[in-house]
Order: structure tokens, then C-alpha cells, then sequence
């Protein structure tokens, strides 16, 4: 009787201790996330990715569609070159569609943020999204609207 | 002058000796654990006495500390119109430090100095002898499964902990102070991470569940067997076992997040 009730508590200790454990891994971290299939790839061209991470969502319409999966710099065109993979869901994305980074708040994490284009053809795999506007940095914002705002006060 | 080097020169050579005896000692056991295949009832006797009888301890105490969490990030987080971030400051701190950590302290309180003290009180009276000469290894016998069963539970119990403490952030943050309940858990998963933080979280414990229990049957093993020296043992094996959790903690934490 005694040692029954004991390998009862222990069977749903370690039960417990199991679900709990499957419970950081699917409710709280990402690893719904990762095995959701991959989608297809696309890739951008960026003079400037400011703080734009491997993981970082790609958003159309503000509604999360994929996420980048890989960031190089390109040393002939001295260019970034972003790789990022999109849901299948997604797969009416024109070709002419143009791709921004943008920040989530002021201080928030970099995103990049493609606005569809008019064309009747659809990107496919390894497509190129050949419009993009780089992220703004603010040091440079700052630094270009004191520099107006000096040579305002010297004329 | 002469007899403060003498002091030093012997303080420090028993710390070794105790290193040394201790290690050696953790081979035996090890070399014991392999038996315990065979008996596996010693092994589930002990982690029902130290794993069950401490869940209540460590799932009341994740509940608190997530709800503490909750609260104090949430009062700073609104400073700056964050405050959907809450769910990531709870689930990354419980999962990353807290949860295997103060389990690890309350695993060291609650289960450690009892293994410690039923152990010593077994030498004290001298039962541990009794074993050896019915040429019984009280090594493989007594320490291997309460080993086995401390490193078992360990980790489940910190898994318990961080779980419980995210409900326990997530009842205040979303159910008292209202924050979003979507944005809440789905910043935390795109921002907490399987392998880097969870998986990370999971090897601390066990490495914390290793330290501690073996200092516990170490302690309990090593002890004078008096009941002045069962009582010091006992005492030992918190503050040495706190101590290793804490700074362990720290240098897995430099290796993993750097």
C-alpha cells in the first residue's frame, strides 16, 4: 500500500515536471515557432540595415508574414544583403513590391516592412525584391537637422 | 608571524584534503549507480522523499516569485509604454536565473540538509557500519540512490518553478494590472528562445541539482558522528551548497549569455 501511493506521487512528480518543461518549451519560448515550415525565401539589398537582426519579423500591413533568416554584406556592391523567408500562406507577394526597415516605436526592435506593388506576376523561391529603403538612423536624423538648423542661424 | 603562515598552510591543505575525499568520494557513488538499474524501488523511495515533498515548497514559492516579477516590471515597464513586455522580462528571468536558482537554494534547504542529516544520524548510530559488515556497500545501498534521486528532481523541480512562475506573471500582468493577454504571450515567445534560454535554464538546474546533492551526501557521509557534528554537517551543507548554486550560477551564466 505504501510503496503504491509513493510510485504514484512519483510518477506524477516526474509527469508534472515533464509537462511543465513542455510547457516553457511550447507556450513560452519559440519552438512552435521553428517547426512551422520554413516557406519560401526571398532576399533585399540595403544600403543601411541599422539594427536589423537574423530573427527579425518581416511584416506586410503590419501583420507578421515571415522572418529573416540571414543577413550578409555583399563586399563588390557594398551593399547588405538581407534573406528573409516568408510564410507559403503568403505567396501572392508582386514582384515590384518595395521593402523598408522601420523601427517599432522609437526604441523598439527593426523590422522590415514590404509594401505591395501592382504587378500581376508573384515573387517565387530565391526571389529579389529589387525597391528598398534603408533604416533611418537616428544619429544621422539628428545630426542632418542640427546641422539645418545651423545653417538656418548663420544666414 | 611563523604561526599565521602555519594557519594558512593548514587551513588550506584541509580545504584540499576535504576537495580531494569529496571527489573521490563522488567516484564511488558513481561507480555505484550503475547497480541501481536493477533495484530501481530505492531510487523512486528516495525521489519521493526528496522531489514530491518538496514540490509544494518550490511550486508555492515560483508562484510568488513570478507574481513579484509581474509586479515590480510591470511598475517599470509602463514608465517607458512598455509594459507588453512583460511576459519577456517574467519568462526570460524565471526561465534564464530564478528558476533554477532559488530552486536550486529552497532544493538545498528543503531536501539537501535533510539528506545530510539522515545520513549523519545513520553513521551517528552506526548503522552505515551495521551495512558494512553484512557486506553491504552502504555507498551504492544508501548515498547512490539518494544521489540518483536528487539529480533527477532537481531539474523537474526548477522546470516546475519557472512554469509556475509565468502563470503566476501572467495572472498579475494580465488578470490584476491588464496588460494584453496576445501581446503578453506572444512577445514572450518570439523573444524567448528553445535552445539559448530554455534549454540553457535546463542544464543549470542540473548541474545545480549535481552540486547540490553531492555536497548533501557528501556532508551527511563525511560528518563526525556525534549529534554536534550531524548539527554542524547539516549547517554545512546549506551555506557550502547556496554558496556552489550562486557561483556555479554565475560562471554558467558567463558561458552560455555572454
Amino acid at each position: 500500500m505504501h510503496s503504491k501511493t509513493v510510485e504514484i506521487g512519483v510518477g506524477l512528480f516526474v509527469a508534472l515536471g515533464l509537462a511543465a518543461l513542455l510547457m516553457l518549451a511550447m507556450k513560452v519560448s519559440n519552438l512552435a515557432e521553428l517547426t512551422t515550415p520554413d516557406g519560401y525565401q526571398l532576399s533585399a539589398r540595403f544600403d543601411n540595415i541599422g539594427g536589423l537582426k537574423v530573427r527579425s519579423p518581416v511584416t506586410m500591413g503590419g501583420v507578421r508574414v515571415g522572418r529573416v533568416v540571414g543577413i550578409e554584406f555583399d563586399d563588390h556592391t557594398y551593399e547588405a544583403v538581407v534573406q528573409f523567408s516568408v510564410n507559403p500562406r503568403y505567396s501572392r507577394i508582386p514582384l515590384d513590391t518595395s521593402a523598408s526597415i522601420f523601427t517599432a516605436g522609437l526604441l523598439g526592435e527593426q523590422y522590415i516592412s514590404l509594401d505591395a506593388g501592382g504587378d500581376e506576376a508573384f515573387m517565387t523561391d530565391g526571389g529579389e525584391i529589387t525597391l528598398t529603403q534603408s533604416a533611418i538612423v537616428l544619429e544621422q536624423v539628428i545630426g542632418q537637422f542640427l546641422y539645418n538648423k545651423a545653417a538656418e542661424g548663420g544666414s | 608571524m611563523i604561526g599565521l603562515l602555519r594557519g594558512f598552510g593548514r587551513t588550506a591543505l584541509s580545504i584540499f584534503e576535504r576537495l580531494g575525499r569529496g571527489t573521490i568520494f563522488l567516484l564511488y557513488v558513481l561507480a555505484g549507480t550503475p547497480g541501481l538499474a536493477l533495484r530501481p524501488s530505492l531510487v523512486i523511495a528516495q525521489v519521493w522523499s526528496v522531489g514530491v515533498r518538496s514540490l509544494v515548497i518550490t511550486v508555492v514559492s515560483g508562484v510568488f516569485v513570478g507574481m513579484v516579477l509581474g509586479l515590480q516590471g510591470y511598475n517599470t515597464l509602463v514608465d517607458f509604454g512598455a509594459e507588453e513586455s512583460l511576459g519577456v522580462v517574467v519568462a526570460l528571468s524565471l526561465v534564464r536565473e530564478l528558476g533554477p536558482v532559488v530552486a536550486a537554494l529552497l532544493f538545498a534547504g528543503r531536501a539537501g540538509s535533510a539528506l545530510t542529516a539522515e545520513i549523519g544520524l545513520m553513521k551517528a548510530t552506526e548503522q552505515l557500519d551495521g551495512m558494512e559488515m553484512m557486506a553491504v556497500d552502504p555507498l551504492s545501498r544508501v548515498v547512490a540512490p539518494r544521489f540518483v534521486a536528487g539529480v533527477i528532481s532537481m531539474p523537474l523541480l526548477a522546470a516546475m518553478f519557472s512554469a509556475v512562475g509565468v502563470l503566476g506573471g501572467y495572472f498579475v500582468g494580465v488578470g490584476l494590472l491588464g496588460v494584453d493577454e496576445g501581446a503578453f504571450w506572444s512577445q514572450m515567445q518570439s523573444k524567448v528562445d528553445v535552445y539559448d534560454d530554455v534549454l540553457n535554464g535546463v542544464i543549470k538546474s542540473v548541474a545545480f541539482g549535481v552540486v547540490v546533492t553531492w555536497i548533501a551526501v557528501f556532508e551527511g557521509y563525511d560528518s563526525i558522528p556525534t549529534s554536534e557534528g550531524v548539527s554542524k554537517a547539516t549547517t554545512r551543507t546549506v551555506v557550502h551548497s547556496s554558496l556552489a548554486v550562486l557561483g556555479l550560477d554565475f560562471v554558467l551564466t558567463a558561458l552560455m549569455f555572454n
